[in-house]
This record gives C-alpha cells, sequence and structure tokens, in this order.
C-alpha cells in the first residue's frame, strides 16, 4: 500500500505552512527567530523525547510525563535549599530525582496495567491527581511533618515553598558548559550526521530495514546543516550572535541515540509487539505487563531529566506551575511532527519541536501585526496546542472504532 | 445478614467509604472545634444547588455508555453567551436569568448536536476525546471573547478589546434563585429557590429516564448489540445523551453563576467537567451505570467535604489552598478509582 508523499505528511505540511506564514507576518528576522528557537529546543527537547517509548509500547500518549517534571521538581528544590551550585547541583538533582522517578513511573505503570484501552484518560487523570499530592507535600507537609527551616525557599510563617524559587545558582549550569556560534555548530551537526549516515551505510548490523533507505535521512540533515553553515558563516550575518548550548543539544542527542539502540535490543522488539497486539505478545512469550511499566518508567525518568535541563536554563521554578504545562506542550509538539497516537519516531519528535516552538514564538507578533492585538496571537498558539491534541485522538479513536466495527461484522 | 452487609460494602467502594469516613472525620472535628455547624450547613446547601446541575449532566451520557461527559465545558460556553447576552440586552432579575437560559438553551443543543455525532465516531474513546474537544473549545473561546461585538461597558475592559475575565452580576441576576422563598430555620440558611430550581431538573431527568426514549438510551448503554438487536437506533440516543448533557451544561452555569454572583470567561470552565464527574461517582456511580440518587447524593456529600475541610484543617493549621488541595486530591482520585474498577468489571 503506497501512498503518496502529501497525504503522509499532510499533518507536517499543514504547520510547515501555518509557521511559514507566521514567520513572514511577525516581521521577525530570521536571525532572532532561530535564536529563541535554539534556546527552546535546548529547553524541552528531552521531554518531547521522552514521550516516544510508551508510544511504541502502544500506551498511546504518556500525559503522565507531568509526574516526572515533579520528581525534578522536588529534587530541585532539595538542591536549592543545601545551596549546591553550577554543575554539581544539577548532577545531584538528576541523582535525586531518578529514583523518585522510577518509582513514579512503577506507580503508573501498574495503574495503567489496570486500565488497557483507557490509558491516556487514566495517566492524564493521574497527573491531575499527582499534582494534589504534590501541593499537598509543598505547601503543608513541608514546613510542619517535614521540619525543613530556610527564609529563601519557604513562605513567611514557615509552612510552605515559595510560589517562585530562584534557581540563580543552577541558572546556565548546563548550556553554559560549552556555547558555540550558530555556523560553528552546524558544521559539527554535519560531521556527525554525515558520520551516522556512513555508518549506517557501510554497517548491516542489527537491522533488517534496507541501510541506505536508513542513512538517506541523515545525509540530508547533514547536507542542510552544511548549507546552513555556507549561508549563515559571514561575520555579519545575524547568526554569528546565535550560540549554542552544545552540551545541553549533546544530552537530547545522546537520548535520540539512546531510543534508536534500544530499538536494536530485545525489550526493543518487545515494545513493538507488545504495541502491536498485546495478545500475541503474551502467545510469544512476552511479559505484556512488566514491558509496559519498563516503558512507562523510562519514559517518566527522561521526562523528570528533561524538566531539570528546562529549569535549569530558566533560572527560576515557577513551584506550583512549571510542571503543569509540559505535557500538554510536549505532546502537541510530538503531534505537529506527524507523530500519531500509535505511531512516533525520533524525527517527528525533532521536526515537530521546531515547529511547534517556531510558532509559539512568532504567533503573539503575527497577531499583533495581522489583527491588531498580541493577545489574540498567544491564544492561538494555546488554541492549535489543544486543538492539535484534540483532532489526533479523534484521528485515533475514529480508526479504532471503524478497525472494531470491521472486526465485528467478519 | 453479614454477607448481605459486606455485599453492599464492596459495592459502595473502598474510595466512597474513604471519603464519607473523611467528611464524618471533619464533621466530628468541626464540631469539636467548636466551628458553628450551620453556617457550614448553609454553605454546603449553596453549593449542592450550584453544582447539582453540572452533576446532574453526568447523568445521561453515563446511562447512554457515554461515560462521564468530561466535555462538559462546551455546554457551559454555550450558557456563557445567553448570560452575557442578558446583560449586553441591559435586563436585570428574573427575565434576565431566564433569557439566559433561554438563549443558551438552542446554542447548547445544536453544539451538543455536533459534539454527539463525533462521539458517535469514537466509540470506546469518549473520555479522552471529549476532554481534549472541551479543552480546545474553551481555548477557541479565549479567542471568541476577544473579538465578540459585545459593547456593555460593565463587561469590556475600559481600554484595549474584550470581555473582562470575571463579570459582576451584583445588579443583574445575583442570587435570584438562592433569594426566592430563601428562609432560616436553626441557624441553617435555606436557598430555596436554587434548590427548587435543582430538584425540578432531576425530576424532570428522573420522568425521562422512565420514558420510552430513556429506557432505550438504557438499553444502549446497556449493551449496544443488543440494543441494535432490538432495532433501536443505537447512534440516535447516544447523539440526544449528548445533547442533553450539553444542554445541562448550559442551564448549569447560569445557575451556577448567579450563586457564585460573576460570570467567569477564559480558562475557568476548562476544569469544571471533572469535579462534576467526581461528584457522581462519590454518590455511587460508575462510569457505566448511575442513577438520579447518586447525582443527589454525590453532589452533597462532595460539596460538604470541601465546605467543612477548609475551616477545620484551617484551625488546625493556617495555610492557604487546603480546601483547593482537598479538592484535587478527592476529585481526581475517585475518578481514578472509577477507571481502575471499569477494566477490572470487563
Amino acid at each position: 500500500m503506497k501512498r503518496s508523499f502529501l497525504f503522509d505528511n499532510m499533518v507536517v505540511l499543514l504547520f510547515v505552512a501555518i509557521t511559514g506564514l507566521g514567520i513572514w507576518f511577525s516581521g521577525l528576522s530570521l536571525g532572532f527567530v532561530v535564536m529563541d528557537l535554539v534556546t527552546r529546543i535546548a529547553r524541552n527537547g528531552l521531554m518531547v523525547v521522552a514521550l516516544l517509548i510508551p508510544v511504541t509500547a502502544g500506551m498511546g500518549l504518556n500525559f503522565a510525563v507531568i509526574l516526572g517534571a515533579m520528581a525534578a521538581q522536588i529534587a530541585i528544590i532539595a538542591v536549592v535549599h543545601w545551596q549546591i551550585a553550577g554543575i554539581n547541583g544539577i548532577l545531584l538533582a538528576t541523582l535525586l530525582s531518578t529514583p523518585l522517578a522510577i518509582l513514579f513511573g512503577l506507580f503508573i505503570g501498574r495503574l495503567l496495567n489496570k486500565t488497557r484501552g483507557q490509558e491516556m484518560i487514566t495517566s492524564m487523570i493521574a497527573g491531575f491527581f499527582a499534582d494534589g499530592l504534590y501541593m499537598l507535600l509543598l505547601m503543608v507537609i513541608v514546613g510542619t511533618l517535614i521540619p525543613l527551616r530556610n527564609p529563601q525557599i519557604m513562605l513567611p510563617h514557615g509552612i510552605g515553598i515559595l510560589n517562585t524559587v530562584d534557581l540563580a545558582i543552577l541558572r546556565g549550569a548546563v548550556d553554559d558548559l560549552y556555547r558555540m556560534s550558530f555556523p560553528h555548530f552546524m558544521v559539527l551537526v554535519a560531521a556527525i550526521f554525515l558520520s551516522i549516515g556512513a555508518w549506517f551505510q557501510y554497517s548491516t548490523r542489527g537491522s533488517r530495514q534496507p541501510s541506505a533507505k536508513r542513512a538517506l535521512p541523515f545525509f540530508l540533515i547533514a547536507g542542510a546543516a552544511a548549507l546552513s553553515f555556507v549561508l549563515t558563516r559571514s561575520p555579519d550575518s545575524s547568526f554569528v550572535i546565535v550560540s549554542v548550548p552544545v552540551v545541553t543539544f549533546a544530552i537530547i542527542g545522546l537520548a535520540c541515540a539512546f531510543l534508536g539502540f534500544i530499538a536494536t535490543t530485545k525489550l526493543g522488539q518487545d515494545f513493538r509487539t507488545v504495541g502491536q497486539d498485546q495478545h500475541v505478545a503474551k502467545i510469544s512469550g512476552i511479559d505484556v505487563d512488566k514491558t509496559r511499566i519498563i516503558a512507562i518508567t523510562i519514559s517518566t525518568v527522561m521526562a523528570a531529566w528533561g524538566q531539570i535541563l528546562l529549569l535549569s536554563n530558566l533560572g527560576n521554578l515557577s513551584t506550583y506551575g512549571s510542571h503543569i504545562s509540559v505535557g500538554v506542550f510536549a505532546i502537541a509538539a510530538l503531534l505537529i511532527g506527524g507523530a500519531t497516537v500509535t505511531k512516533a519516531t525520533v524525527g517527528q519528535a525533532l521536526t515537530g519541536l521546531v515547529l511547534f516552538h517556531t510558532l509559539f514564538l512568532v504567533s503573539p507578533m503575527a497577531g499583533r501585526n495581522l489583527l491588531g492585538d498580541a493577545q489574540l496571537g498567544e491564544f492561538f498558539r494555546v488554541f492549535i496546542a489543544y486543538g492539535v491534541i484534540a483532532v489526533s485522538l479523534a484521528m485515533y479513536a475514529w480508526k479504532r472504532a471503524y478497525a472494531g466495527k470491521r472486526q465485528l461484522r467478519s | 445478614m453479614n454477607k448481605l452487609l459486606s455485599s453492599a460494602l464492596a459495592s459502595f467502594g473502598f474510595a466512597r467509604l474513604i471519603i464519607v469516613a473523611f467528611l464524618i472525620v471533619l464533621v466530628i472535628g468541626a464540631a469539636v472545634l467548636g466551628i458553628p455547624l450551620g453556617p457550614l450547613l448553609s454553605n454546603a446547601l449553596v453549593r449542592t444547588g450550584m453544582n447539582g446541575i453540572f452533576v446532574l449532566a453526568m447523568l445521561p451520557t453515563i446511562i447512554s455508555g457515554i461515560g462521564p461527559n468530561f466535555g462538559l465545558p462546551l455546554g457551559i460556553l454555550c450558557g456563557l453567551v445567553g448570560g452575557l447576552l442578558a446583560i449586553e440586552l441591559d435586563m436585570r432579575g428574573f427575565p434576565a436569568f431566564f433569557l439566559a437560559v433561554t438563549v443558551g438553551i438552542p446554542l447548547s443543543a445544536t453544539v451538543g448536536a455536533m459534539y454527539g455525532w463525533l462521539l458517535n465516531k469514537v466509540k470506546g474513546s469518549e473520555m479522552m476525546v471529549s476532554t481534549y474537544v472541551g479543552f480546545s473549545f474553551v481555548s477557541l473561546m479565549n479567542i471568541g471573547w476577544i473579538i465578540m461585538p459585545f459593547a456593555s461597558p460593565e463587561m469590556v475592559w475600559p481600554i484595549g478589546r474584550g470581555l473582562r475575565v470575571t463579570i459582576s452580576l451584583a445588579d443583574r441576576f445575583a442570587s435570584v434563585l438562592d433569594k426566592f422563598w430563601a428562609f432560616q430555620i436553626f441557624g441553617v440558611v435555606v436557598p430555596t429557590g436554587l434548590l427548587l430550581a435543582f430538584l425540578l431538573m432531576c425530576g424532570l431527568m428522573w420522568l425521562f429516564v422512565r420514558s420510552k426514549a430513556g429506557m432505550a438510551m438504557k438499553a444502549v448503554g446497556d449493551s449496544r448489540q443488543f440494543a441494535l438487536a432490538s432495532g433501536i437506533n443505537v447512534d440516535k440516543y447516544r447523539l440526544l445523551s449528548a445533547v442533553l448533557s450539553t444542554v445541562l451544561g448550559a442551564v448549569g452555569i447560569v445557575v451556577f453563576s448567579q450563586s457564585f454572583t460573576f460570570l467567569q470567561l477564559y480558562e475557568a470552565p476548562m476544569g469544571m467537567g471533572f469535579p462534576a464527574a467526581a461528584a457522581i461517582l462519590i454518590g455511587g456511580a460508575t462510569v457505566r451505570r448511575a442513577n438520579i440518587l447518586n447525582v443527589i447524593l454525590g453532589v452533597f456529600l462532595f460539596q460538604s467535604l470541601l465546605v467543612v475541610s477548609l475551616p477545620v484543617i484551617n484551625k488546625v493549621i493556617m495555610v492557604g489552598g487546603v480546601a483547593e488541595i482537598a479538592r484535587i486530591i478527592v476529585s481526581n482520585g475517585i475518578i481514578l478509582y472509577a477507571l481502575a474498577q471499569v477494566s477490572r468489571g470487563d
């Protein structure tokens, strides 16, 4: 069954068009857009990548990534309390948040195994429920049952964490480790993607796909990066002021590579089998419940790390708000990249990140220039986020209901 | 007898037991701490009437097998448009209230029909789809509130464009139902009109459920295959239930707003479906089975819990947001519990 390129990539093409128009009407310079975009991708990249494994394992969009974000925020508050600055603070936060995230992941995994077929609504409500417990912990229990005294992060009367916690000691701890100008970074990207492409082209280990086909996207990206270098390298182009946080991108890149590696292992195969048909998976001797729990746990841990990157980039923590919308925005980004509830790839995650965040940063200005009100642009981008999720969910459910009906008849 | 008791307990459910026990502890706590119970009960009665119609809106969709209507914001938005129109036309008191309802009903019926059509296409995933359809409609209406051509100075921002976030009803139809035939007994203020309006809607629903259409709807909810085999148009009754629920959402927000004395626009309607679903579940419903008693009992228990928890907990420790935390934990906890129960049944 071969379909046209246009039909397969309808969603992406639509959003390329909307985003393109948005950039045009916003009147922002391309250099500025890229600069802001680089920061936003560094900030949100890992959270989007965290969504991929549960999709492969057939559990849909993991709305419970916000539990990972909460684990990260609890760890970060501890680090700020102990005043451990810089990269050491980030490492400690990572160390502390990981066991918490694993615990949360195990919990959600077990819950989702009890609510098969309704995983997404359950993960969403579980996120809300956990938010209540999180508020209970940080507003009521800290300062009463947990005897914490620290006026810098706590409310004046000694109970509860402040609404905003200053993370100055962690700001830029990862991003500023090593920065590179945009043109130079493009050379690095071209070199890395060229080598990965070449490796796929000439090594046939572990993949049944024709390797030239797998290598092609890498060559294309390498080519595009090389072209960007040529276009932006002149010293008076506005791109030289764009400095790229290399380490953050390396972490996101490693996470993607890790997902690529997992796909080639037995566990990755299990994820796919369970995702396609739990019954078949069970018959072929896979422990379905355990596989699903592992999928959600990996996702939650990655989400926690993603939130740590985000907070250290922002430099302040909105204690009761920073985690609320990360899940929704990450999911919207993934879907705009062309992913569906049942299929999502690293490529789609990255495409979606670029498109969604470009749209996000240009829409207030585009709204003001087009409709005379920046607020309209802001509302528009939120509508896009919710709307794209609603449409994807409806399309998925429609297909599933239709398939169910056909099965009944035959 | 013992067996009967334990089976009754099992059907009542562990989560509900915790909630009722928690409520009893809170009420005893209030009595011990010397918090006057009269005002608390008055408050609980008002909030029962305020939220009751939202909870009632969960009933038709549960009966028809769609499940709790998390897309309730759709109806709420239609009711808000009715309320805005009443102010725009400079109406006051009961006429304003009835105009809001009269405008809200046909609007919400139209929206509800489209919504029901969509829900028929996504059988099996209604809860998730309806949640996000509701969310996206709320965010679309955010744009709507700015560009709609309302001009009344008490509704629009003095400078800039668009409607205000909260619009006072003090001079319009605030508390028209609450004060209608209201009386005081043993220190408890009874909002007669409000409770009558809620019970009237419950009565109408009770009659509907027993009508031919209501029975057919129930049959659809019990088993689609069986309903189909007995010649019932499954999609038609599911669509009707979505229309009913959405209309109740519209009427519900007008009643809610007159008690609340403000119209709340923008983000406020977004989260209103979840507490309503939680209330009917607390009242003993499941996501597949519910009756009027579940509605009345559930909304009273849930709202009493919220009303009593605040002063009692604040007597023990002085922290803000306790009522909000209790609401989030209880409402989402009971929904999670109900979701986990469904699959065990299947």
